[in-house]
């Protein structure tokens, strides 16, 4: 008990002693870029209400959702293939490396140019950033496959679909949650920076439309909103990626108690 | 083998570069939007001969190297401190794990409310996004301490600084090396997306200048000079990672007994 009790003190203290520091120095601020954290509290209900949860969030979650599931299914597709094949993987290696190389953002205007303004662009920008990370780890996750377990797989006769998914994608997995992972944040920072390009709603386009009519309070609740979204979503990939790598960790674990 | 494994690769190149050439050339995409790969290769050399394209780069670099270097001195020292005082580590860890999620790019509209389209404004990006790569490696690395080896250095009498110093700097290293290399890339694309939007001078709002006055080639001969940049970030960082760590037993590749 007194165990769980200096824990949650040890968990709550910080967070605790960082929001009251705020609160209390920006108590008074007549500064017009820090207004008080009390404000800004008052004005979130005022700014994120339902219809605006409608109108803006969600569009911007569904760009993110269908730009990230894009990536993935190709990332692992190809990544697959290339990884399984030296000679592809020779080939391709110097243009991957390159086209990894590039910064996501700038293949903003280029995409606008094909794909004009609208979600099509959004979509097609936030799945050409991720899909790096989720190829590359990928390429190096099938590489690493266990050569014994494939010869053991070769003379058991297990081919096709099931060799695949039981044997190659399976021993890969850790490799490519470490490369779904460095995607989702990618693909968040893609998400705001094509809506604060061009765009009619989303969250990245309304915190740039107070920022530009110097609504400041209104722009801080923004910024809470999308630190919270990004808490949020990474909170869910770690429950995802628990239930998926149970085996692997179980596995560590294990591995880690018996030397 | 390795003769073999690059001769593919340039042949890639090749098939890459010749394949950027044809499908315009044929129409199957529209030349304006996706111009061959040799009007791109001259709108390069251009760029290479114009001086305000040299300044661009300075200051992308600039920003770039400053971010990196008070993100990864502010990463290590925070992570040691964090981690050789008892509780705190403990005691930060929530924190830590709220606010490094937090996408960078947030902070934008703040940036420019504070900074303009200045360096400060980058920096603030950089700093933010690449810090937390470093700090939670840092953490990681000096958590791996081997306990025998502290209690051995205690047992013989070593000071809190000779312990970091001997013990726990060594172990740590590998891992704030591989913070440090990812910090490379992503300060990188915080600094051009940060003139991207922002405008501060640097590649990213050349970029931006190049789209709005329908300059496709150049815009294209920016994005593949980021793209080499990226790459030469990232060959660096390896290199410096290896003579870092020319002692350890990863890059020695001896093998275990």
């Amino acid at each position: 008990m007194k165990r769980l009790v200096l824990r949650l003190v040890l968990v709550l203290a910080l967070p605790a002693l960082l929001i009251a520091v705020w609160w209390f120095a920006s108590a008074g601020s007549t500064n017009i870029f820090w207004p008080p954290l009390r404000t800004i509290l008052q004005t979130f209900p005022d700014v994120w209400t339902a219809e605006r949860l409608r109108a803006d969030v969600l569009p911007s979650l569904w760009r993110l959702a269908a730009g990230y599931a894009l990536a993935a299914v190709v990332g692992v597709a190809v990544g697959t293939v290339i990884g399984s094949y030296r000679r592809v993987r020779a080939v391709c290696e110097p243009v991957l490396e390159f086209l990894r190389a590039v910064p996501p953002p700038v293949l903003i205007p280029v995409i606008m140019l094909f794909a004009g303004i609208g979600d099509t662009m959004k979509v097609t920008v936030i799945a050409s950033g991720c899909v790096w990370p989720i190829l590359l780890n990928t390429v190096e996750g099938v590489r690493a496959v266990d050569p014994v377990m494939l010869e053991t797989a070769r003379s058991y006769g297990i081919t096709g679909p099931s060799r695949l998914r039981d044997l190659v994608l399976r021993s890969a997995s850790p490799q490519i949650f470490a490369g779904l992972r460095q995607a989702l944040s990618i693909g968040i920072i893609l998400m705001v920076i094509s809506e604060m390009f061009a765009a009619s709603n989303g969250i990245g386009f309304t915190i740039v439309q107070f920022q530009r009519s110097f609504a400041v309070p209104d722009m801080w609740t923004g910024i809470l909103v999308l630190g919270l979204l990004g808490y949020l979503l990474s909170l869910v990939f770690q429950l995802v990626e628990r239930r998926a790598l149970a085996w692997y960790h179980g596995l560590r674990a294990s591995t880690r108690r018996s030397p | 083998m390795r003769l073999q494994n690059a001769a593919l690769g340039a042949a890639g190149l090749a098939a890459f570069l010749a394949l950027g050439e044809v499908v315009p050339r044929l129409g199957l995409v529209k030349e304006e939007y996706f111009p061959p790969t040799s009007r791109i290769a001259s709108a390069f050399a251009d760029e290479l001969s114009d001086g305000s394209f040299w300044t661009a780069l300075g200051d992308t670099l600039t920003g770039w190297a400053l971010g990196l270097a008070i993100a990864v001195s502010a990463g290590i020292v925070i992570g040691v401190a964090v981690s050789v005082v008892p509780y705190l580590r403990e005691a930060t860890a929530s924190t830590i794990e709220f606010l490094r999620p937090i996408p960078s790019v947030a902070l934008i509209p703040l940036a420019v409310l504070l900074y303009g389209s200045e360096l400060r404004s980058v920096l603030l990006l950089v700093v933010y996004a690449s810090f937390w790569q470093v700090l939670i490696q840092t953490l990681y690395g000096v958590q791996d301490v081997d306990p025998v080896a502290d209690e051995t250095a205690r047992s013989y009498g070593l000071g809190t600084w000779a312990r970091i110093r001997h013990v726990l700097w060594p172990t740590a290293l590998p891992y704030v090396m591989t913070g440090v290399r990812l910090a490379a890339a992503v300060a990188l694309i915080l600094a051009i997306t940060g003139e991207l939007v922002i405008g501060a001078p640097g590649l990213g709002a050349r970029i931006a200048v190049a789209q709005n006055s329908q300059a496709v080639p150049e815009m294209y001969a920016l994005i593949v000079v980021t793209g080499l940049l990226g790459l030469l970030i990232n060959v660096g960082a390896r290199t410096v990672e290896r003579r870092a760590l020319a002692w350890h037993q990863s890059v020695r590749g001896e093998v275990a007994v």
